[in-house]
């Protein structure tokens, strides 16, 4: 029996058990591919058109093709489940219910890239998902999924989970692999990229929770099927994380493209009742906001580029007419600050100015100078750091303040009243 | 060698490293256990992992300093991390953060003088379907309403 059902989010209760996982068709797919050579499976994946669903948007099957054939150095898999782009929670879920759908595309993946170690890098926060993960490696191990000569083969795989320690920044790939080395989570200059020079100098592939997951069913099913179910060079479906001013937050699959208006409204709900919809978050916080009128869009990588946004890791956050923009202001300038790694100049100093800026606009002692002030140091950091931290904080601020300034002013007056500073 | 720390302690410590392909990359998982089991990461900590893994102790010193769920001082028993981010903050987060420091005395940052609880203030917990949400210890808790937090605090003497 298969997962007769063309979606990847599985309710079934119990799922994360080695048996109810199986009864619903798991690791038919491993079998599968791991009967066929692995350069059959790469270019299975590669067909598919699974573009990364951790936010770079990078093709999976693209970046596997990078790895070096019959090098002499070993190489690794790490899969990214550092989930901590503010309004994300979708490998979470995967990882707390569906534990034994990332360990198989992991087989399929290593398989695919030969890589006999993988690593699952989990956010320290992650408590209940790392051990929810822990278990499946061990019932995966003791059913011979995981191990040597897996299904009868000669491929042998050895997957570990490690807990990241409370960093945004090693969410970014080659931060992510310093981490794993133990060191600060100080991102690389690229290139060379990981595929060539990853963990401990060996090419390595980096893929998120939600894009390794895709991979069992692009196995199962082809990929003619799963790129049927998206756009053109875009396949499949994707999970988003609806948060914020909707009647039903949680976790919705739309295949890619569909309407953020359906996901919005009909999905999720759409607003509670008597509140309107201001602007929406498309991709998590470091997206660009958009504005109600603005978000007529298809889910997809290329529309949210071209309304100079992102999908980002599809963390949708639906912002009503009830909040201050000049708060949003506020968390971004502060959460940036905070998690800005310090290594370039730019991103270090520009993140904690802007923060100073806000906070003094915060009290009462700021005016619309200090907006300008904080729209000027964003676009001096745009562009001028070596990992993409320094754009995720200047883009969607510099949005912020372009498309609701007006909102921003009367905000920045009333601090203004209630602290007595005229 | 053994700086004062327990053998068991040692034993799990090298079972962790053990797991590596490298030790260095152990260090993240050996501070975990250590801080674990000491409550904090001070000079102690650093120089046993440095010692077993091979490292010079500026380089555990750098890690220590760089990752916010490290400590260098201890904290109270249990550890209340609120969520302040947007969507948490959009649904309340700042009701329960002043909930919670008027009932436990305390601002962010801070350990009650019992030494029951540290308060936190933290970035997404990527629980936001459940916002507001907070994390005491290892557990969850969402959609947290400012009457639930005298029921919540109870369940950790």
């Amino acid at each position: 029996m298969t997962r007769e059902r063309p979606e990847l989010m599985d309710l079934t209760e119990h799922l994360f058990e080695l048996d109810v996982y199986r009864s619903r068709g798991g690791y038919d797919a491993a079998r599968k591919a791991l009967g066929m050579p692995p350069v059959a499976v790469l270019a299975e994946v590669r067909d598919a058109d699974l573009k990364g669903r951790g936010g770079a948007g990078f093709p999976a099957g693209v970046k596997w093709g990078f790895i070096p054939r019959d090098g002499e150095k070993p190489v690794y898999l790490c899969v990214n489940a550092d989930e901590g782009e503010p309004g994300a929670f979708k490998d979470r879920w995967l990882m707390t219910h569906d534990p034994h759908l990332l360990l198989e595309g992991i087989i399929i993946t290593a398989y695919a890239v030969g890589a006999h170690d993988g690593f699952i890098y989990v956010r320290g926060e992650y408590e209940a998902a790392a051990l929810r993960l822990d278990r499946a490696i061990d019932e995966a191990r003791a059913a011979g999924f995981l191990g040597e000569g897996i299904f009868g083969t000669k491929f042998g795989l050895e997957v570990m989970v490690h807990r990241g320690a409370g960093a945004y920044i090693c969410g970014e790939e080659t931060a992510l692999l310093e981490s794993l080395e133990g060191k600060r989570g100080e991102p690389r200059l690229k290139p060379p990229f990981p595929a060539s020079v990853g963990l401990f100098r060996c090419p390595t592939i980096i893929n998120n929770v939600e894009t390794v997951s895709n991979v069992p069913r692009i196995l199962r099913d082809g990929a003619e099927a799963f790129r049927e179910l998206g756009r053109p060079g875009d396949g499949g479906t994707r999970l988003f994380s609806v948060s914020g001013a909707v009647v039903k937050p949680g976790l919705y699959e739309v295949p890619v493209g569909a309407p953020m208006k359906d996901l919005i409204f009909q999905h999720a709900g759409g607003l509670p009742p008597g509140r309107t919809l201001k602007a929406v978050i498309p991709g998590g916080l470091s997206a660009p906001v958009l504005r109600a009128d603005e978000i007529d869009l298809p889910l997809d990588g290329d529309s949210l580029f071209r309304a100079g946004s992102m999908i980002g890791a599809g963390a949708v956050i639906v912002i009503d007419d009830g909040t201050s923009m000049l708060d949003i202001l506020g968390i971004m300038t502060r959460f940036y600050a905070h998690e800005s790694c310090g290594q370039c100049t730019p991103c270090r100093i520009g993140t904690s100015w802007m923060h100073k800026t806000f906070t003094r606009l915060a009290s009462g002692n700021g005016n619309m100078e200090d907006i300008d002030e904080i729209a000027r140091v964003a676009s001096a950091i745009k562009g001028r750091s070596l990992c993409p931290l320094g754009d995720a904080a200047a883009l969607p601020i510099l949005a912020l303040v372009t498309k609701f300034r007006t909102d921003l002013g009367s905000r920045v007056e009333e601090a203004r009243v209630r602290s007595g500073s005229w | 060698m053994s700086h004062g720390f327990a053998p068991v302690v040692l034993d799990e410590v090298r079972a962790v490293a053990a797991r590596y392909p490298r030790r260095e990359a152990a260090l993240l998982p050996v501070l975990r256990v250590l801080q674990r089991v000491s409550g904090a990461l001070g000079r102690a900590e650093e120089e046993l992992a440095a010692e077993l893994l091979g490292l010079e102790p500026v380089r555990v010193r750098e890690a220590v300093t760089f990752y916010s769920l490290f400590r260098q001082k201890p904290a109270g028993r249990h550890i209340i991390q609120v969520c302040i981010n947007l969507s948490c903050s959009m649904a309340g987060a700042g009701r329960s953060l002043a909930g919670l420091q008027t009932r436990l005395g305390i601002g962010p940052g801070e350990t009650t003088s019992d030494g029951r609880f540290t308060l936190l203030t933290v970035e997404c917990l990527g629980n936001c379907d459940r916002a507001p949400c907070l994390m005491v210890d290892e557990d969850d808790h969402g959609r947290v309403q400012e009457e639930q937090l005298d029921e919540i605090l109870r369940r950790y003497p």
